[in-house]
């Protein structure tokens, strides 16, 4: 029996190295600016009209994000506005979600538009998209949503 | 004179409840272990995020894109060029309709980029993804607490 024991440990030694641990993921829903048809590629995709359901919304949120030439975020703005950190980008979104009504009401009528750099930084860009989705209750166990209809804009080179 | 007789005692382990445990652990292993990592790459360091929606069982169907730190798309377990990649989708997405009966509006493509790579070339994958059909998409972060 010992050799079938060997042999079993073998495997299982084999499975355990081999065996990697997932982290757990989440999901953001985007939008992306719509494409125009090949034939007609002569206006950029942002100036096509949007839906007419969108149009009936509450007005849409533009959020800048601007790169230095390596990559790292330097500026932020809503529309004029400059805002100093995520975080205050996150308490703008609350203060504006409030305003609407609170945040369920936010959340299926307003729409953010995000405009970013093209060598900004990934994680950048997903930190600005977790922080406008919406925030965490202070104890820390229910999420609560504010805003779901994000789209990217047309990415525009550094300066 | 009589020698009395010695007797030796030897006592042996039963090994049969250490195979079965051993077993057992062998089958776990052999369900739970996936050697692909087509749709979770070791080589992407995803962005973190607390909020992000769990991932498990929401989408109908999916396609994965993982875009490197480089620059490069994994995709289908190869390597490619961003410009690479438009033949690739068109083959899934024919696939994906053939085989499966779904058709590209209902296809989520799930973008996992490198937290480092430019943002501009997650873009660009997404609009080649868009110049395919596909309309919906969602990029996919590393939860973790607060």
């Amino acid at each position: 029996m010992t050799p079938m024991i060997d042999v079993c440990f073998q495997i299982i030694i084999f499975f355990i190295v081999n065996m990697r641990i997932i982290l757990p993921e989440g999901d953001f829903d985007v939008t992306m600016p719509r494409v125009m048809p090949t034939a007609s590629r002569t206006a950029q995709a942002d100036d096509i009209p949007p839906d007419a359901a969108a149009s009936a919304q509450l007005p849409t949120i533009h959020i800048h994000l601007y790169a230095d030439k390596n990559g790292n975020l330097v500026g932020i703005k809503m529309g004029q506005r400059s805002i100093g950190s995520f975080r205050g980008l996150r308490r703008q979104m609350r203060e504006i979600c409030a305003n609407d009504q609170g945040p369920a009401a936010a959340v299926a009528s307003r729409e953010v538009k995000l405009d970013f750099d093209y060598n900004l930084k990934y994680q950048y860009v997903m930190e600005a998209v977790s922080h406008i989705s919406g925030y965490l209750t202070d104890d820390k166990r229910t999420v609560v949503r504010m805003i779901e209809n994000i789209k990217f804009g047309t990415p525009r080179r550094s300066r | 004179m009589r020698m009395l007789s010695q007797r030796t005692y030897r006592s042996s382990t039963d090994m049969t409840p250490i195979l079965d445990i051993t077993f057992q652990l062998t089958f776990f292993f052999m369900l739970t272990l996936n050697f692909s990592s087509d749709i979770q790459s070791d080589l992407i360091r995803l962005p973190a995020s607390d909020i992000a929606k769990p991932a498990e069982g929401h989408l109908k169907a999916s396609i994965t894109i993982q875009t490197l730190a480089s620059g490069l798309v994994l995709f289908g377990g190869d390597q490619m060029a961003i410009g690479a990649l438009r033949g690739p989708l068109v083959r899934e997405r024919r696939t994906m309709r053939k085989v499966l009966g779904h058709s590209v509006k209902d296809i989520t493509v799930i973008m996992r980029a490198d937290r480092d790579v430019p943002a501009g070339k997650v873009q660009e994958v997404l609009r080649v993804c868009q110049s395919v059909g596909f309309q919906r998409f969602v990029l996919r972060a590393r939860m973790h607490e607060g």
